[in-house]
């Protein structure tokens, strides 16, 4: 799965989180949490959500490698198996 | 029109969700309200057959009290009987009293023609507020008759859904209300206290290690089901206060403070918080933050809770100063987890400490019984597997 695709789906699945969320207006490279304001539990089905998209199971360990949209890119592109 | 909270004084009819004619079972889901807060889905609180709808889904906003609809064999279906987390404190509602409405006479109509029409017709149309100028007449020399009544409502447009810039308004408007009544009513007292979170954490972390990511739990459960066990030890913190005395309550339905995205706050209940497994709490939790953000909740679960919890530690709050939810008699708050310096065995070690604070009514306790429940709440939490 190609980078774009992937930040695609880490967008929808946030999207559901956040549905005021605008793309546009992400920084990729800053802080998804201060960005739009998601407390534990929206995090927790952030990674319920990446989950079920992307069939890669997070562990809690890995929560602080998800700090930004960058961050799950990278994070998702190394687990995620080859088409 | 219920009454679900202490802060809500109208609500409107949004969507019935049974028709007349059919049976209701206790506990169903009967119609959809809007609240200042949120789409509430009412439930029946007795059996029978809707024989009637007195208010069609509308714009206007109806004062609690005001009969929706009737069931047959049960009389007047005004509001379910006064809950406790719902009666002001000092002058509960009368749910049976038929409530004044908002004036909603159409204006007269200089030159209007004489409206024919039937006598049950005319009293159907006022409870629906449909104009009799705009009903078209089918009966004899064009006379209205119930029937056309009844279509004309059914043909009435669907309410206007309100902007969001207005929910947030109403909203604010009916926290400003709960709040100010509670600080003018209710005689606070504060204690806290720093508790060790350590092994409560290591506990959750070492249970989440062998879970899949949809069955994990949050700190933040642990804290709720600490809380309503030291409930049962400090019962007396778990209720509410009407008609000037203090009533305790054997369930403990915790209210969870739940911000909404938009801006305010809803605080449902979780029903038997001290009697559910971690996992069933979790999950319950996770259902009603999700219905709580969309707007779905259901009646009990705004009347029902006996205490409130709030954790906001997520963004760095150190320390909760709660205000109570009138009538209730308490609200515990969390701040965040710190790692600091505690001395543990003489030794100055690192570890995660939250501070947790008790508001409750002075009418009620003191802060000796206050302390007491905190001392419970810190010691169950040093032994999270029994939880």
């Amino acid at each position: 799965m190609k980078n774009d695709e992937i930040r695609a789906r880490v967008l929808e699945v946030l999207a559901r989180i956040a549905p005021e969320l605008d793309p546009a207006e992400l920084a990729p490279g800053e802080n998804l949490r201060d960005q739009l304001d998601v407390d534990s539990m929206d995090f927790l089905n952030f990674v319920i959500g990446l989950h079920q998209a992307f069939g890669v199971e997070v562990p809690e360990t890995d929560y602080r490698k998800l700090l930004t949209l960058d961050d799950c890119v990278t994070y998702l592109a190394a687990k995620v198996k080859p088409a | 029109m219920p009454k679900l909270g202490a802060d809500m004084t109208e609500g409107r009819v949004v969507e019935w969700l049974k028709q007349p004619g059919e049976p209701i079972a206790r506990g169903e889901v009967v119609l959809v309200i809007e609240t200042d807060k949120a789409n509430v889905e009412v439930e029946s609180w007795t059996e029978g057959r809707l024989e009637k709808i007195l208010v069609a889904p509308g714009d206007e906003w109806l004062p609690v009290g005001t009969p929706l609809a009737v069931i047959a064999g049960e009389g007047v279906v005004a509001a379910p009987p006064p809950s406790p987390a719902a009666a002001p404190a000092t002058a509960p509602a009368p749910a049976a009293k038929p409530p004044e409405r908002r004036p909603a006479a159409p204006p007269p109509r200089a030159g209007a023609e004489r409206v024919h029409v039937s006598p049950i017709a005319r009293k159907r149309a006022d409870e629906l507020k449909l104009d009799l100028a705009t009903i078209v007449g089918t009966g004899s020399d064009g006379r209205i008759t119930l029937d056309d009544v009844e279509r004309a409502a059914a043909a009435r447009p669907a309410a206007k859904p309100a902007t969001p810039a207005d929910k947030q308004q109403r909203m604010r408007e009916a926290i400003a209300a709960a709040m100010a009544r509670s600080k003018r009513e209710i005689p606070h007292y504060y204690v806290g206290t720093t508790i060790d979170l350590s092994k409560a954490l290591a506990w959750l972390a070492a249970a989440n290690a062998k879970r899949s990511v949809t069955e994990r739990l949050l700190y933040g459960v642990l804290l709720i089901k600490a809380t309503a066990l030291a409930l049962r030890e400090v019962p007396e913190l778990n209720g509410f206060f009407v008609n000037g005395r203090a009533e305790r309550r054997a369930a403990i339905h915790v209210g969870v403070a739940i911000s909404l995205r938009g801006g305010g706050l809803v605080a449902p209940a979780l029903l038997d918080a001290d009697k559910q497994p971690l996992d069933a709490l979790m999950r319950a939790l996770q259902d009603l933050v999700q219905r709580a953000r969309a707007g779905s909740l259901r009646s009990s679960e705004m009347t029902e809770p006996t205490v409130t919890v709030t954790n906001l530690g997520e963004r760095g709050v150190e320390t909760v100063y709660g205000v109570i939810y009138p009538p209730q008699l308490a609200l515990v708050g969390f701040g965040a987890v710190v790692e600091r310096p505690w001395v543990v065995g003489g030794e100055v070690l690192a570890r995660p400490l939250i501070n947790a604070t008790l508001s409750a009514d002075h009418r009620a306790t003191d802060g000796h019984r206050g302390a007491i429940f905190l001392d419970a709440l810190a010691r169950l939490l040093q032994e999270p597997e029994k939880l």
